[in-house]
């Protein structure tokens, strides 16, 4: 009986669940032809949204280097850490590992996490070193990812800072050279196509886009010998008086290109967390300062346009002063009758006045508009200062009168580098460059004044530095220098300080057909010297020295090199 | 052909009491298994091999099961039965709480999951006790196989493993269908079974259970969280597209997109990379094992091994449905494995063990009747 029901119910229920099986199998077999064929164009597009990304290569900013090729600024590729923090805030037990493998805080690394958790990005930290990265990639956390980044060194520290500048933390130029040249040193960065994983590794380059490309490199017209050079004997001196600071400046002559520019205090572009940011001010061009002494020149250069003087014309400046209104004007000691060339030997102000009164107001202004004071270089160096020239109209006799011994107007050092340069160079006015020039195509110059004039004003500075001048100590061994001291009291609020002086020294070498010129200011010397043949002069003599034998500048006084490098060393003892 | 008997020509696997079709099915199974595996886990031949070891403790224990008569299976029916079941009081008592849930039995050597014995051991027992009664059952005893059924089931859904339970209630169920379950009470169970859902969904069911069900019902609600694996998943599988991306080229899987990707969702995977035209020789060779198990069923010579052969057959028959419908979003993720491809081993040898009890209903036929 139940054998029967069984043999009746089987083939039935055999029946029914093969047709259930059938059922099944149609129905995955549907969804199958539905996912992967129907939806497939939309799924795939669903799955390459969350592996195929575009991603920026970094393009190599370019390198600055000094015009003998030697580095002064380069990048090299360094490892930026992000995170994806909703990836990273589902690990927590992971984040002290993570902290002290980024070399971070970890309740800093923690509390960043949880309040940017609804990001889609944060930097943990940048710029670390390839090796250090790969540590912490080693750590395989969710969420957490490199980016290549780069960062720029700069192999001369603090010797060439205040030049360069440096970018920021996104390689953006934000001072010096690197701001002025930003749009030619930066590349353009490219873009290509790449295969992620789910924790954001790139795992396969599928295809690339555009190509990064780099920067310009850059040649500077500094010569780092120089600027090394004059790096170390400002230095010196300002450690040796006690000064406040200083800016040096050498100018080729023959070309207006800038072959070494320093100020102290310097700072160290790699390393600049802790500093305060007025110590990056290239004070060479953005600080003016009363040129003092180092303007008479330009006064010498209009007389003698003028006509009414000439090198041996007398002048009086009995009794050692003179009194113009209600202001006097001093010299050191009655220096009596002397002629042009003796005022500008010794520094007489009383002299210089004199010969400043007896000249047109407007030509005494236009002469030194002419030598480029009141204007900037054509540098194009972000934040040069232009300094301040009162107009002729505004002057009185006092004024007329002060400023031809550089009192009452401003100028930068760079300004009057660059004048002394246009003096030296037979009054051919060049643009200032810090880029290096082809000799063959130099930018066009601007002939300010007579060749036979400015010839003449560079004997006459030439005599300042002889015996019985002011700038004796400017001299160099085995070239004939021409040169100019200055001495100048600060311009303080509300007056003239009594203490703090500004001790300057600008000249060319070799006097015969000057190549360089330089410029040298201390700022408040402090040990009793203040004055600028005392002060400035020596660092003058000494990276004029240097310069001229490392840019092979034949000498123009052989005869007299034992002489006065015996002296010299005297003068030391 | 092969799903007729040819199996009585070969001397040798005769003897050793083997289904030559079954085999060459489950072989070709393994085979796309351990290809498919080795790139799903990157590569990995250590992977491959614990696999193929694996593999080979399962085919031993289905070679060894094989042996056994089926009559001394249902001698011992109700002893295993009771010892699985005292195992699940154990585990739910003492167990090891692995992956959140409790569901192992420490047992020094080798860690033990009870619930892979009642896969076999639950069939086993309905079949037992219906073996001797008029078929189709009357309503005491079919009350009673149901106790057989749901004790355990419920047992191991509380663990909880809800995709062990779906198994173990669903291969009852059908060792019930092919026992003659009449129709109207089919009927009224599915009418009862609503207020039934309701009561599990409101009073039995955990959260993540809830969750696992809403988000299957509309996956993109949360497209970070619990539907995540889903959405993974349909992408996997519809990125393959007619011939796939090719062996070894799948991105969703191998960028660590897709979850569990050796394991459950190891068939997005194949698809991925095979392709639908993949697709229809993998489920032509479920199909093959499926309709041989139904064949041996239907070859089986008294009640307790038709009905154990058939149970046997449904339950491979269940984890296949249950987990490409979970991986394809037709049904919720309820962590089955897809079976003979993915990666693990417990499974694995109750499935061939189970398959080895078919074997040995086969080959042990009194075969003088005929």
């Amino acid at each position: 009986m139940s054998k029967s029901k069984q043999q009746i119910g089987h083939p039935q229920r055999l029946a029914f669940v093969k047709g259930l099986m059938l059922l099944a199998v149609v129905a995955l077999l549907w969804r199958m032809g539905e996912l992967n064929l129907n939806q497939r164009d939309f799924l795939q597009g669903q799955g390459d949204a969350r592996t195929l990304r575009v991603v920026a290569i970094p393009a190599d900013r370019g390198m600055i280097a000094d015009r003998n090729g030697e580095p002064l600024a380069i990048s090299s590729p360094v490892e930026s850490i992000w995170a994806q923090p909703q990836d990273l805030a589902g690990v927590p037990e992971r984040w002290d590992e993570l902290a002290s493998a980024l070399g971070v805080d970890a309740r800093l690394l923690a509390r960043r996490i949880e309040q940017r958790q609804q990001r889609e990005f944060i930097w943990l930290r940048r710029h670390l070193n390839p090796e250090h990265a790969e540590q912490v990639m080693a750590l395989e956390i969710d969420g957490v990812a490199t980016q290549r980044e780069y960062r720029r060194f700069y192999p001369m520290g603090e010797v060439i800072g205040h030049v360069v500048g440096f970018t920021n933390i996104d390689d953006v130029g934000q001072e010096g050279v690197e701001l002025m040249m930003e749009s030619s040193l930066r590349g353009t960065p490219g873009s290509k196509r790449v295969l992620r994983d789910r924790y954001g590794r790139v795992i396969q380059d599928v295809e690339s886009i555009s190509e990064p490309r780099p920067g310009k490199d850059l040649q500077l017209s500094i010569d780092r010998r120089v600027q090394y050079l004059a790096y170390r004997e400002l230095k010196t001196a300002v450690q040796r008086h006690r000064a406040l600071g200083g800016s040096a400046v050498v100018l080729d002559v023959t070309t207006g290109e800038v072959l070494a520019m320093v100020n102290q205090p310097a700072f160290n572009p790699n390393n600049r967390a802790d500093l305060d940011s007025r110590r990056f001010r290239n004070r060479a061009m953005t600080d003016v300062l009363e040129p003092g002494s180092t303007m008479k020149p330009f006064t010498i250069v209009a007389a003698l346009e003028s006509g009414r003087f000439r090198a041996d014309t007398p002048v009086d400046t009995s009794p050692g002063m003179m009194r113009l209104a209600s202001f006097t004007i001093r010299d050191i000691r009655d220096y009596g009758k002397m002629d042009v060339t003796e005022v500008l030997q010794k520094s007489s102000n009383v002299g210089a006045s004199r010969i400043a009164l007896a000249l047109e107001p407007k030509h005494l202004w236009d002469t030194f508009v002419r030598f480029g004071f009141g204007y900037d270089s054509a540098s194009r160096y972000p934040g040069e200062a232009q300094g301040r020239l009162l107009s002729w109209r505004d002057w009185r006799e006092v004024e007329q009168a002060t400023i031809s011994y550089g009192y009452g107007l401003s100028v930068t050092p760079l300004q009057l580098a660059r004048a002394y340069a246009t003096l030296g160079d037979e009054g051919r006015q060049r643009p200032v460059s810090f880029l290096k020039l082809e000799r063959h195509a130099l930018p066009r110059h601007e002939q300010v004044i007579d060749p036979k004039i400015a010839r003449e004003v560079v004997k006459m500075l030439e005599e300042a530095v002889q015996d019985g001048g002011t700038g004796t100590r400017a001299r160099v061994a085995g070239y004939r220098v021409a040169g100019k001291t200055g001495t100048v009291r600060k311009a303080t609020r509300g007056g003239y300080d009594d203490d703090l002086y500004l001790s300057v020294f600008a000249g060319l070498a070799p006097a015969s057909r000057p190549r360089l010129a330089m410029v040298v200011v201390i700022d408040g010397a402090d040990d009793g010297d203040y004055y600028g043949g005392v002060v400035a002069a020596p660092v003058f003599s000494r990276v004029m020295e240097g310069a001229l034998r490392l840019l092979d500048v034949p000498p123009d006084e052989l005869d007299t090199l034992e002489g006065i490098r015996v002296a010299a060393m005297g003068e030391q003892q | 052909m092969l799903l007729s008997d040819a199996s009585q020509s070969h001397g040798l696997f005769r003897r050793l009491h083997i289904d030559t079709p079954l085999l060459l099915g489950l072989m070709v199974l393994a085979g796309f298994g351990l290809v498919v595996l080795y790139s799903a886990s990157g590569q990995d031949m250590g992977q491959i091999w614990r696999q193929v070891i694996r593999l080979g403790i399962a085919f031993t224990a289905m070679l060894v099961l094989a042996q056994l008569h089926p009559d001394t299976l249902q001698r011992w029916a109700h002893w295993i039965f009771g010892i699985g079941l005292a195992m699940l009081v154990a585990v739910l008592v003492l167990g090891v709480v692995g992956k959140g849930a409790q569901r192992w039995l420490d047992l020094g050597i080798i860690r033990f999951q009870p619930s892979e014995l009642m896969k076999i051991a639950v069939p086993m027992m309905v079949a037992w006790y219906l073996a001797d009664k008029t078929l189709p059952p009357r309503l005491r005893d079919l009350a009673v196989a149901l106790l057989v059924i749901l004790v355990p089931a419920l047992m191991i859904a509380k663990q909880p493993d809800l995709g062990t339970a779906v198994l173990i209630v669903g291969t009852g169920f059908f060792v019930l269908l092919f026992a003659g379950l009449r129709w109207r009470w089919l009927v009224s169970a599915g009418v009862l079974a609503i207020p039934v859902g309701w009561a599990l969904w409101t009073f039995a069911m955990h959260d993540y259970q809830r969750r696992r069900v809403l988000t299957f019902l509309n996956p993109e609600s949360d497209p970070l969280g619990a539907g995540y694996h889903i959405i993974q998943s349909k992408i996997a599988i519809g990125s393959g597209g007619l011939y796939g991306k090719g062996w070894l080229n799948g991105t969703q899987s191998h960028l660590e997109f897709l979850p569990e990707r050796h394991t459950d969702f190891i068939f997005s995977v194949f698809s991925e990379e095979f392709g639908f035209m993949g697709l229809l020789f993998l489920l032509a060779a479920y199909l093959f094992v499926l309709l041989r198990g139904l064949y041996i069923a239907s070859q089986a010579q008294d009640s307790f091994t038709r009905l154990l052969a058939g149970g046997l057959t449904m339950s491979f028959f269940i984890y296949l449905v249950v987990n490409i419908g979970m991986v394809s979003g037709l049904l919720p993720v309820v962590g089955v494995p897809l079976p003979l491809l993915s990666y693990g081993g417990s499974s694995m040898v109750t499935m061939l063990a189970g398959f080895g009890i078919l074997m040995s209903i086969h080959t042990h036929r009194k075969l003088l009747k005929s």
